[in-house]
């Protein structure tokens, strides 16, 4: 019954949307009041009908209902209960759903919080928020609705897959959903913009929160998929450059090259068109990046179940949002001139540079991972493009992007002189060049990029407290220290997303370039040296869990004599899905994790297969991710937003 | 526990070996050293785009094995992989091969940054030599808006009455 319930919800929800999309655009086209104000209640109730929707899943997923075929395939009565609430969006069908739930979601904040857009932008802004879902809400609905009943009701499920039982998998899609549909949102406001014909400095703070929040969730949902990578499949990779992982890293590139040059349409009023553009282009690739994921067209580790019909559908969805809003952009982009005015060295042409960097890299991205597709569709070649292209082609713009982010922040607007910046940066070359010459010198290694790579990172950083520093003006230190806290969440914020592109520089190129790794078989009770490491194994045994059998080895580790952990590792077997998987076991520090993982049992179980790592810096990439993502939160909290958000509303005193 | 030990070792029989297995190790470091960079470029045949270092399918550990055989038998870095794309297709290579079509994604970077870099500095010295625009002034909504603001009646919402 609630099933049903929820089934007509979502149908009553896209009905909602159909009219939203239609009405207020009229009236905003014909200036009638009245029919611009229903997208308010509009937007609200669409929210609602979606949330109860999406509740009614949950429901199912919770009480184990294997009348539904989505519970079935995806559930299991012993599946723990996180699981089985994970599990709702842990597919295809109920993924969407969380999708169109976060796109009301987001539709519901901008109708209530939406109170100082003019009344004409935000009719605008609301309906073409709502076209997108109404688009969505057909795709669930005719390609792949979650509420489909199963006539004969099976005793019991097929189980989630188990590499998805992880709390960290648990929180990963519904962080990537939130970013896509926050660009959504700045696609929104860009279709808006053109159908107005104006782009202002106003439009430019509008829009920028939306950016802001989207980029942030984007870099954590990022961040922990990448971290998920890490511990769950067995030998510590971060990042595979796999056509799923770019699908989320392009329109995170392309958010980061939306915010910045938003700054320069709310500050100088230049870059309009351009930023129309991005804004555009990023949810764009958040469509290609739904397209890829759900068409299966790309072979990808992330096997999801794919249908080629699904695929069309959001091709079509993708030719039409897009296609259109580039019809739109041709039209009208024109009129949409451009004010301020700069020379050729000021924080403008940083940006612009920014911009550049950001957008080309991409492409790039973009190019590599369609490249198969399309050779094997205009010229019949299979080819493959893998990690040693997309390193060879992306690495050189992270390093310039490094090299020029610190002193194109700290120029300023209009005009600047490139020497004054240069000389407060100086202390921060300084670093970073030590930094550089020291880790040369202490890895006497094969590869010239990781000391260049992690020199830069302390030049981020070290550049960011420059930055930092140089807005508390003159007069003594003290002083300016005090005068730190009272800097703006904007500046803050800055400051630490650009400190933390450098943590996260640093910790890859620490990673990479000077991990140990030894694969052997132990046999317990010997020791055997890993770096400056001792390794040995203690026991292997039975420790099975509450759905699967396991395997457990107790190593022990110690350095210079001095025990520093036990760990276990564990060879899993998940008996319902038929599916082996390991669990490493990892001891994470500041300056390395140690990660063991126990492998096959040798020469009749007298030996083991034991692999040990030791990973320097590790933590610093994710660590560097969430200060990059706590700096767009401190940003986001700056007063100048919520006012210009409406969600604050200070009384207004009228000036005598 | 000796027979705990026995059901778990045929449990084990039949899942799949994991990745580079001890016995692969070749002794000379050097040489497993190249068979490791080889490996990483790799793609596996059967496999959801995962190069043969990483995959536990068994045509992966053949492809390694294969790799290290060249390699005892005093093949080049280029002659191993040329060898491997000969019996299993250009499909195993992560890097494409420059030659025909594969040009595009290669060249892309370069024709990318130069017809950028080219739009942008163009862009940038335009704006520089620019004099400013003269300001278009406000449209009759915002005039009506700072109005009613400057009523000082508090109300900052027109078109919602």
């Amino acid at each position: 019954m609630f099933i049903e319930l929820g089934h007509f919800a979502l149908i009553l929800a896209f009905m909602v949307a159909l009219f939203q999309a239609v009405v207020p655009m009229v009236g905003a086209a014909r200036g009638m009041p009245g029919l611009m104000a229903v997208a308010r209640p509009a937007a609200l109730a669409q929210f609602g009908l979606t949330a109860i929707s999406f509740a009614a899943l949950t429901y199912a997923f919770v009480t184990s209902d294997f009348s539904v075929s989505l519970v079935v395939a995806n559930s299991h009565t012993a599946k723990p209960m996180l699981y089985k609430i994970a599990g709702v969006w842990g597919n295809h069908e109920g993924s969407l759903l969380l999708w169109v739930l976060i796109l009301t979601l987001f539709g519901a904040v901008a109708a209530l919080f939406g109170d100082n857009l003019p009344p004409r932008l935000k009719a605008r802004v609301l309906s073409v928020q709502a076209a997108i879902g109404a688009a969505f809400f057909a795709f669930i609905l005719f390609t792949s609705n979650p509420f489909l009943r199963l006539g004969v009701v099976p005793f019991d499920g097929e189980d989630l897959n188990p590499l998805l039982q992880d709390p960290g998998l648990a929180f990963h899609p519904p962080f990537l959903y939130l970013g896509y549909v926050g660009l959504s949102m700045a696609f929104s406001f860009a279709v808006a913009a053109l159908i107005e014909g104006r782009v202002d400095a106003a439009w430019g703070r509008w829009v920028r929160p939306w950016t802001l929040a989207a980029w942030m969730f984007l870099t954590i949902g990022i961040a922990m998929g990448s971290w998920w990578a890490y511990y769950e499949l067995g030998w510590g990779g971060f990042w595979f450059w796999d056509p799923v992982e770019n699908a989320s890293f392009m329109p995170w590139l392309i958010a980061a090259a939306l915010l910045h040059s938003a700054i320069v349409v709310e500050k100088r009023e230049a870059l309009k068109s351009w930023t129309i553009l991005l804004a555009i282009l990023a949810f764009g690739f958040s469509l290609i990046g739904t397209f890829i994921v759900r068409s299966g067209v790309l072979t990808s580790v992330h096997a999801f179940a794919s249908d080629p019909a699904r695929g069309v559908f959001i091709l079509a969805i993708l030719a039409a949002f897009v296609g259109g809003a580039f019809l739109l952009f041709a039209l009208r982009a024109g009129r949409l001139e451009a004010k301020g005015v700069f020379g050729l060295v000021s924080r403008e042409t940083g940006l612009v540079l920014n911009n550049l960097l950001l957008t080309v890299s991409a492409f790039i991205v973009f190019v590599g991972t369609i490249w198969p597709l399309v050779s094997d569709v205009v010229v019949e070649r299979t080819v493959s493009v893998g990690p040693p292209f997309f390193d060879a082609t992306f690495t050189p713009f992270a390093l310039v992007l490094a090299a020029v982010l610190p002193i194109g922040a700290m120029l300023p607007w209009k005009r600047a002189v490139l020497g004054r910046a240069m000389r407060a940066l100086m202390p921060a070359a300084i670093l970073g060049l030590s930094v550089l010459l020291l880790t040369w010198v202490v890895f006497t290694g094969h590869t010239a990029i990781g000391p260049l790579a992690m020199g830069l990172g302390a030049w981020l950083v070290a550049g960011a407290a420059t930055d930092l520093l140089s807005r508390t003006g003159r007069g003594p230190v003290s002083g300016r220290f005090a005068r730190l806290g009272r800097l703006p969440g904007a500046d803050w914020g800055k400051a630490l997303a650009h400190a933390g592109f450098g943590i996260t520089l640093f910790g890859i190129a620490g990673l990479t370039s000077w991990q140990v790794e030894d694969i052997r078989v132990a046999r317990p009770g010997e020791t055997y040296a890993v770096g400056a490491y001792d390794i040995e194994l203690l026991d292997v045994g039975r420790d099975d869990g509450p759905n699967y059998q396991a395997v457990r080895a107790d190593v022990r580790v110690s350095r210079d004599g001095q025990e520093v952990a036990v760990l276990s590792p564990e060879r899993r077997f998940y008996p319902v899905a038929g599916m082996p998987t390991t669990e490493a076991a990892i001891r994470s520090g500041a300056v390395r994790d140690l990660y063991v993982v126990v492998g096959d049992p040798q020469d009749d179980g007298a030996g083991w297969t034991l692999r040990v790592w030791i990973k320097p810096f590790a933590n610093w990439i994710w660590g560097g991710a969430l200060v990059m993502a706590a700096g767009a939160l401190v940003s986001l909290r700056d007063r100048r937003y919520r006012v210009a958000a409406g969600t604050a509303r200070v009384p207004t005193v009228p000036a005598e | 526990m000796k027979r705990a030990l026995a059901v778990l070792l045929a449990l084990w029989l039949a899942l799949p070996a994991f990745a580079v297995q001890p016995d692969e190790v070749l002794d000379d470091p050097e040489l497993e050293t190249r068979a490791r960079e080889i490996s990483r470029g790799l793609r596996c045949p059967v496999c959801q785009n995962e190069t043969i270092d990483e995959s536990n399918a068994d045509l992966a550990r053949d492809l390694r094995l294969l790799v290290r055989e060249r390699l005892l038998a005093g093949d080049s870095d280029d002659e191993v992989v040329a060898y491997v794309v000969d019996r299993y297709g250009e499909f195993v290579l992560l890097m494409p091969r420059a030659s025909g079509a594969n040009w595009v994604p290669i060249l892309a970077p370069v024709v990318l940054v130069l017809v950028g870099g080219g739009v942008a500095a163009a862009f940038v010295r335009r704006q520089s030599r620019q004099p400013a625009a003269p300001d278009p002034g406000l449209t009759e909504e915002e005039r009506a808006r700072i109005a009613e603001l400057t009523r000082g009646d508090g109300d900052a919402n027109p078109g919602r009455d």
